[in-house]
């Protein structure tokens, strides 16, 4: 099945089969990395220009790597030095770079939908790399694939997302592709932070954090941000961590050879505690370097290139 | 003296009870019994066959954005707007740039107003400047000739301020229409809070917040005896509690607007901002009850809430584009398919809703076609099928859900005091 696809906006309207697609790539560029020469020639002589409207340490650079290991030119935008601060419109600021030649956008915004808002205003791929509490897909994409790594097939395998679920992105992507792909999921947190309302995304809803831990498979933490929204739906980092915290009692709970992952950035010794963080069960630095490969694969696709030619080792 | 001889068209005037085919005759602007011989030799004629003939319809719920915002709206283009629509009768909102919460404001936008295509009435602000601190002048804005106070588009906030606010404009017999959010649970909100809301990762604007200042507001009127009207009820649990208080004799009253009973947030699915209002398209459940609130006349009226934005304005992240829709261009068709059409209401009880109940609400002159009346009229073929196109409308913004739509139902003619003032797709 070709890849058709220029766009990458959303988990929740990619198909299994798709999902699929996305992984084996990533699978082959994942090898690459292991390789003493990483670079391939894929995107030689192609412009991505990450626009990144928010705050992005790791996502940014790892598009950056992506690229760059596909020989991309790579520019990336600085929000704060932009002329999004004079007011420019989104629209606008796009419109630009596109007419300064640009390949691909890959969008970082704080604002829901703008991803798909701008695939409808430009004629060259979008990937969205996270829009407000909406998605995040290669987010997704790098835990499903470090997922896989370590468990192989994830039909039936029980998934707990733990944390700040309501102002997640990371969580409602998961979400979509672990339900797609067969996993049984639960969300559980505090109830103000895991409204019920998740329900009809197809996963259990929890706020005993006991049960919902027992028999895990994976426990995927997310970072608790008192500082922003998040601020007025629980009392306090301390009542956060007394109650949902993950520690080492808590981790006896899960089966023995279950992970831990986060998406990053930590909080230590509120979401998680150090010592779980750095165990040999944490995969978070997995996670990270799979993010590479990930986003290869979907800078790859997205820019035309089909799987069947990098299935094949490209030498 | 102008006469005008309206003929075999489908007559239906709810306030005369009125429902047969025949004609109607003006003389000098205002409705006659019938014309002399002479008289019909003379009059100007209008073949009404296949049409209905009914008021002109009254919306108490607009915004023409005059003074300070005239690139969104003008007086002039909401009321060609509104006479394209059917509507000779609109009442418009205070949260103009600057607000109607003084007697000077208020003359400028009379002074607008006589220059209107259709009867324009300003309302004016319940505290200055909108900012639910202190109260408007009432009885200056009344001498202006508002004809209800409001800080519609803002909630009153403070029960404290609300109470006296009804207290001291029942003074002046001034019904004062609140839009009903309670502000400390909608935060940031852009959409119904709910399954939708969840899905797309857009902040929840959740039901109980209109529902709180409802029943605030039934409280309140019930206490103090005066009359508070709500602006567009959205959710299910308010028709809920308007319904009771009135069983309870409260003197509350309730509008519904055409897209809260057309539409819900399943619309929203790809973030388009023509769809996003405030307050919010919600439920399935929030929009049959809607409909039934209407049918047991729980819910008083139709009020569009016409809110242009321009383009420019509604073009940007869902999250930033400005809440409102254009209604007034599209509000009969809307209203005859899902009440007429879809859930069997009576035509002439549906022409009730948007004429004779929305005058008397205000008290304004309008909404029938009795003798001695003021003579406005629509005319409307209620089978014809037609492609919506705003940018062929007469608003100045494009704004609407339904454009490139197609709609059942068509005005073609518009008649304020006598004159005709639209026809045929075509302002006179």
């Amino acid at each position: 099945m070709p890849w058709h696809r220029k766009h990458l906006l959303t988990i929740e309207e990619l198909s299994r089969a798709e999902i699929e697609q996305l992984l084996a790539t990533a699978g082959a560029f994942r090898r690459i990395l292991d390789r003493k020469v990483k670079k391939v020639p894929a995107l030689r002589g192609k412009t991505v220009v990450n626009l990144f409207l928010e705050p992005s340490t790791r996502t940014r650079i790892s598009f950056e790597m992506a690229a760059k290991l596909l020989s991309a030119d790579f520019i990336s935008f600085d929000a704060a030095a932009s002329s999004t601060t004079k007011g420019e419109t989104l629209r606008d600021t796009a419109q630009n770079i596109q007419a300064l030649n640009a390949d691909m956008i890959v969008l970082r915004h704080s604002a829901s939908g703008s991803p798909l808002y701008l695939s409808r205003v430009l004629g060259i791929p979008v990937i969205n790399a996270g829009d407000g509490a909406h998605e995040h897909p290669t987010q997704a994409l790098l835990d499903v694939f470090t997922m896989r790594e370590k468990l192989g097939n994830l039909t039936d395998r029980k998934i707990v997302i733990l944390g700040d679920i309501l102002f997640s992105r990371v969580a409602r992507s998961n979400i979509h592709a672990l339900t797609k792909l067969g996993a049984d999921v639960t969300i559980v947190g505090p109830s103000t932070l895991v409204p019920h309302w998740f329900e009809s995304l197809g996963v259990k809803v929890s706020h005993h954090l006991r049960s919902a831990l027992a028999d895990a498979d994976v426990v995927m933490l997310l970072r608790i941000q008192h500082e922003r929204q998040a601020a007025g739906h629980f009392p306090s980092l301390n009542e956060y961590t007394s109650m949902f915290g993950l520690n080492k009692t808590r981790a006896e709970w899960i089966k023995p050879d279950a992970i831990i992952m986060h998406p990053g950035p930590i909080n230590r010794g509120v979401e998680i505690d150090s010592d779980l963080a750095d165990s040999p069960r944490s995969v978070i630095l997995q996670q990270v370097t799979n993010g590479i490969a990930v986003r290869m694969a979907v800078l790859y696709l997205c820019a035309g290139g089909q799987p069947e030619h990098v299935l094949t080792p490209v030498e | 003296m102008s006469l005008l001889w309206i003929k075999n068209g489908r007559v239906i005037d709810p306030a005369t009870k009125r429902d047969k085919t025949g004609d109607i005759f003006i003389a000098s602007g205002k409705f006659v019994k019938s014309l002399t011989a002479a008289q019909k030799k003379q009059a100007a004629k209008l073949d009404a066959r296949g049409l209905v003939v009914c008021p002109g319809l009254v919306d108490i719920h607009v915004h023409f954005r005059e003074p300070g915002q005239t690139h969104k709206e003008t007086i002039l283009t909401g009321s060609q707007a509104a006479a394209a629509g059917g509507f000779t009768t609109v009442v418009c909102m205070p949260n103009t740039s600057p607000p109607a919460d003084n007697a000077g404001t208020v003359e400028l936008i009379n002074n607008a107003a006589r220059h209107a295509a259709v009867h324009v009435y300003p309302t004016g602000c319940i505290t200055t400047g909108m900012k639910g601190e202190q109260l408007a002048p009432h009885g200056s804005l009344k001498k202006a000739g508002v004809v209800a106070i409001t800080d519609d588009g803002l909630c009153v906030e403070s029960n404290e301020l609300m109470r006296r606010a009804v207290e001291y404009a029942k003074m002046f017999d001034l019904t004062v229409l609140d839009h009903c959010q309670d502000e400390s649970l909608t935060k940031k909100a852009v959409m119904n809070e709910g399954t939708v809301s969840t899905r797309l990762g857009l902040q929840g604007w959740p039901h109980a917040a209109e529902d709180i200042i409802v029943a605030r507001n039934i409280i309140l009127s019930a206490y103090s005896g005066a009359h508070i009207h709500m602006q567009h009820i959205s959710s299910a649990m308010s028709v809920e509690l308007v319904r009771r208080a009135k069983k309870d004799g409260i003197n509350v009253t309730a509008e519904a607007t055409p897209h809260h009973i057309a539409l819900t947030e399943e619309a929203l699915g790809t973030y388009d901002t023509n769809f996003k209002m405030n307050p919010p398209l919600r439920t399935e459940k929030d929009r049959n009850a809607i409909v039934a609130g209407l049918r047991d006349g729980t819910l008083d009226c139709i009020g569009t809430d016409h809110a242009p934005h321009t383009p420019d304005e509604k073009d940007r992240e869902f999250d930033y584009a400005p809440n409102g829709i254009t209604g007034l261009e599209t509000a009969l068709p809307v209203c005859l398919d899902v009440l007429v059409r879809k859930n069997k209401f009576k035509l002439p009880y549906v022409i009730d809703l948007m004429t004779r109940r929305a005058a008397n609400l205000l008290k304004l002159p309008a909404g029938t076609l009795a003798p001695g009346a003021v003579a406005d009229v629509c005319l409307f073929d209620p089978d014809e099928i037609w492609l919506y196109d705003a940018r062929k409308g007469f608003s100045k913004s494009l704004n609407s859900p339904w454009t490139g739509q197609k709609l059942t139902g068509r005005v073609k003619t518009t008649i304020v005091s006598g004159k005709v003032v639209y026809a045929n797709g075509r302002l006179i």
